[in-house]
């Protein structure tokens, strides 16, 4: 995307925040990838005038946006919801500081945990640190608030927050696209009564947030985000971000009070709308933060006693909350078969390396801790090699306290497993915790070369930066020996034999032990192993069922003599099964 | 002038991202107000996954509703019945006869459902079934199967020239695939009266 060759695009949310930024002058942006937000820098990325880094979590993203905005120039930063629980602590003190160069902050929520592992709300966020929020509704919305954002930050010295939800990320629409135009240049000036948060500083600034929010609570009920759309007036719908569009589906006559900027709330134009209309309801995904303070003001709605907190909203279930408002009829449905449905649920891929890992720990019966990232799949059946998913590097730490709490009951049995990116982002402090404290469980990095399940970023140890320019790459072996980690052993995951010989002998060892697992992700653009045909005898298969324990959505079970199966189409030829077929029946072409 | 909502649905890497994108770009060349929603993210491979597009003069919600839906392009068979519920009652359902097994059906846990066409007749909905796959290896490239489902639906939409889906797959598809995917665009036209 170069400027100025098109005038209309179709473009998801994330394009069109990228899209935003750049029309806005934004020379710096940074990010730790998490669905449903990554996009947005990898379209950041793709500008020549923005700077566009991955960091090694979300708080170093942050922090180094904040320096960026500092420094002068305009800046972005963006997270997925979780993501922003590691940035909190920068996040709830910038807003003290306030900004040089325009900063926004973008939090892409997940409603439904399409993606995640929680479905907090990050509203709340805004309003615990006291930051303008904006909340597009559309694409173009999204492209336009960004936009906005860019001049608010500036004339009141304020980080912006832009929240959107994975329907509006992840959704394309027709956006009206304008030029770049320059941020004014500025420099960062020394002012330590501004950005030295000492408490004597601290104490003042947190009197200027308060000023702050006043002035925007004003700004807030007159600002062209916000705007009342008259129609019938016997329901009355105020909504924000995805919520509006899908009760503009649902009410297509209802006067609405559409906002587009919800923190700090717009008070005097909510009291205003309730006045012409008989019946407020407040239609909100997840968590009721506008109702709350709707009510606050002593005005009675309809909300969250109706609409479900849990999950994403869609058009079907806030016409399922809302029947008696509706005007129309739920549209006729067909009738579905009674026929179960088998599920299909995302599997780790034919090739994926992270395969023989589950397979081992499962046949070694390991207690494991996880975390987040394509090896959480190990969780699923046939592995079943997955016993704790918190949080990104919450497997090493989860692990060091189940052996304190069980100390010999666990010991030689406890393994923590988490990717190099993982490791890298909030692994490596529980690491350093684990030495220091004399844990002795085994930490398995999987090294698969690449940030994989968001959809290919490079980290630190890939060699590459976001913009595809070489650079220093991290030496993962090195940096664990230096945590005090004596026994730290590079295996090939497909060695499925080294690597149950590594397991037992780090799992017997009365110390903390690493196994960095080295193959790169199969889908990895390059990458391009030799290929050694596999094939199946199916006279000699006995059914024993080792391969089918792989998982592996290449090997079938026939429905008729019970035997494997390769599919074709399926199989790459990575020969894991040939390792563990008992009768040789399944075999890899030699010279693999 | 209505709005026509088109589900896609299919198992994660057959390609309906890109079918999904043709379809919204050629929606909006022809001038209409287009929105397009799909789930990207966990290891979307392998797993159960739909787009929905929506075109017409004005479009709010990027989401079909159930029973709104006026055509499914099913990619596989097991999903076009796991979606069909957001079909209109005697909406056309266009799919491709691949069977693909899920992981629990081949590991015993579930069966994969027989007839599914016939199922899908009796909800009620106008079916049509069609080997895509075997035409895309006809052309020697099974990848293109996408493109031979747009070529399929496209027929089936009037309000979007010819010409516009012509000049979307040179605008989406790289040159030196270009031939490949034109062709597979035509097979798709031609697969079903």
């Amino acid at each position: 995307m170069k400027s100025g060759t098109r005038e209309r695009a179709f473009l998801s949310g994330n394009a069109a925040i990228a899209r935003g930024a750049w029309e806005a002058g934004v020379r710096f942006a940074a990010a730790y990838p998490g669905t449903p937000s990554t996009e947005i820098l990898e379209y950041c990325g793709q500008y020549d005038e923005i700077d566009a880094q991955w960091a090694v979590n979300e708080k170093t993203a942050m922090e180094t946006a904040i320096g960026a905005a500092y420094g002068g120039a305009r800046a972005l930063c963006a997270q997925k919801h979780v993501g922003l629980n590691v940035a909190a602590d920068p996040l709830f003190t910038v807003a003290y500081t306030g900004i040089n160069g325009g900063l926004v902050l973008v939090t892409a929520d997940d409603p439904g945990m399409h993606s995640s592992q929680n479905e907090q709300d990050n509203r709340h966020y805004a309003r615990a640190a006291k930051l303008p929020l904006f909340e597009p509704s559309t694409s173009q919305e999204a492209h336009d608030m960004t936009i906005a954002a860019y001049a608010l930050s500036e004339e009141f010295d304020a980080p912006v927050m832009l929240r959107t939800t994975t329907r509006i990320s992840h959704s394309e629409g027709i956006v009206e696209l304008g030029s770049r135009a320059e941020a004014p240049a500025r420099e960062f000036v020394r002012d330590m009564a501004k950005y030295c948060v000492l408490p004597h500083n601290a104490r003042r600034l947190h009197g200027k947030v308060e000023e702050r929010m006043t002035k925007l609570a004003a700004w807030a009920s007159s600002c062209p985000w916000n705007r009342i759309e008259a129609g019938d007036p016997s329901v009355g719908i105020i909504a924000s971000g995805i919520a509006y569009v899908h009760a503009r589906e649902v009410f297509p006559q209802a006067s609405f009070l559409k906002l587009g900027f919800t923190n700090p709330f717009p008070a005097d134009l909510v009291r205003r709308f309730a006045t012409t209309v008989k019946t407020v309801i407040v239609v909100e995904e997840n968590e009721p933060i506008l109702e709350e303070q709707v009510r606050a003001l002593g005005i009675a709605c309809i909300g969250k006693d109706r609409i479900p907190i849990c999950g994403e909203l869609n058009p079907d279930i806030l016409h399922a909350s809302l029947k008696e408002f509706m005007k129309a009829p739920a549209p006729a449905r067909v009738r579905m078969p009674d026929v179960a449905i088998p599920q299909r649920p995302p599997v780790l891929c034919p090739g994926c390396p992270h395969r023989g890992v589950f397979f081992t720990l499962r046949k070694l019966n390991c207690t494991v801790t996880g975390d987040i990232g394509c090896y959480s799949l190990g969780a699923f059946p046939p592995h079943n090699a997955m016993h704790t998913i918190v949080c990104m590097g919450a497997s090493i730490t989860n692990a060091l306290g189940i052996e304190k709490a069980m100390k010999e009951k666990i010991h030689g049995k406890l393994v923590a497993v988490l990717g190099e990116s993982t490791f890298m982002h909030s692994g490596i402090t529980g690491l350093i915790d684990t030495v220091y404290n004399q844990g002795r469980h085994l930490t398995m990095v999987l090294d698969n070369s690449i940030t994989a399940m968001t959809g290919h970023q490079p980290n630190p140890a890939s060699g590459t930066t976001l913009k595809g320019k070489p650079t220093k790459a991290l030496d993962l072996k090195k940096m664990c020996e230096a945590t005090g980690v004596e026994s730290v052993v590079d295996v090939d995951p497909f060695d499925l034999k080294a690597l149950e010989e590594a397991v037992k002998t780090a799992l017997a060892k009365p110390e903390p032990t690493v196994i960095i697992t080295r193959r790169p992700c199969i889908l990895l653009k390059g990458y391009k192993p030799e290929r050694h045909i596999v094939s199946i005898d199916r006279a000699k298969c006995v059914k024993c069922g080792q391969c089918w324990k792989l998982g592996c959505p290449a090997i079938e079970r026939d429905q008729i003599d019970g035997k494997t199966r390769i599919n074709a189409t399926l199989c790459v030829h990575c020969g894991l099964c040939a390792r563990t077929c008992r009768p040789g029946a399944i075999t890899q072409e030699k010279g693999a | 002038m209505s709005i026509t909502n088109i589900l896609l649905c299919g198992v994660g890497g057959q390609g309906t991202l890109l079918a999904s994108n043709l379809i919204a770009e050629c929606a909006m060349e022809a001038g209409f107000d287009v929105k397009k929603s799909e789930v990207h993210g966990m290891a979307q491979r392998g797993g159960s996954v739909v787009s929905h597009v929506r075109f017409g003069p004005a479009i709010h919600s990027p989401l079909i509703r159930i029973g709104e839906a006026d055509l499914l392009l099913a990619f596989e068979q097991l999903e076009a019945l796991r979606w069909s519920e957001f079909l209109k009652p005697g909406g056309l359902v266009l799919m491709n006869t691949q069977k693909i097994l899920p992981m629990s059906v081949s590991a015993g846990d579930g069966v994969y459902p027989e007839d599914i066409a016939g199922k899908l007749a009796a909800l009620p909905a106008q079916v049509t079934a069609v080997d895509a796959l075997g035409a895309a290896e006809k052309l020697g490239n099974a990848k293109c199967l996408n493109v031979v489902l747009v070529g399929l639906l496209a027929k089936r939409l009037p309000a979007i020239s010819r010409e516009i889906w012509l000049a979307g797959l040179k605008k989406r598809i790289p040159a030196k695939l270009l031939e490949l995917n034109q062709k597979a665009f035509e097979a798709g036209w031609n697969l079903a009266a």
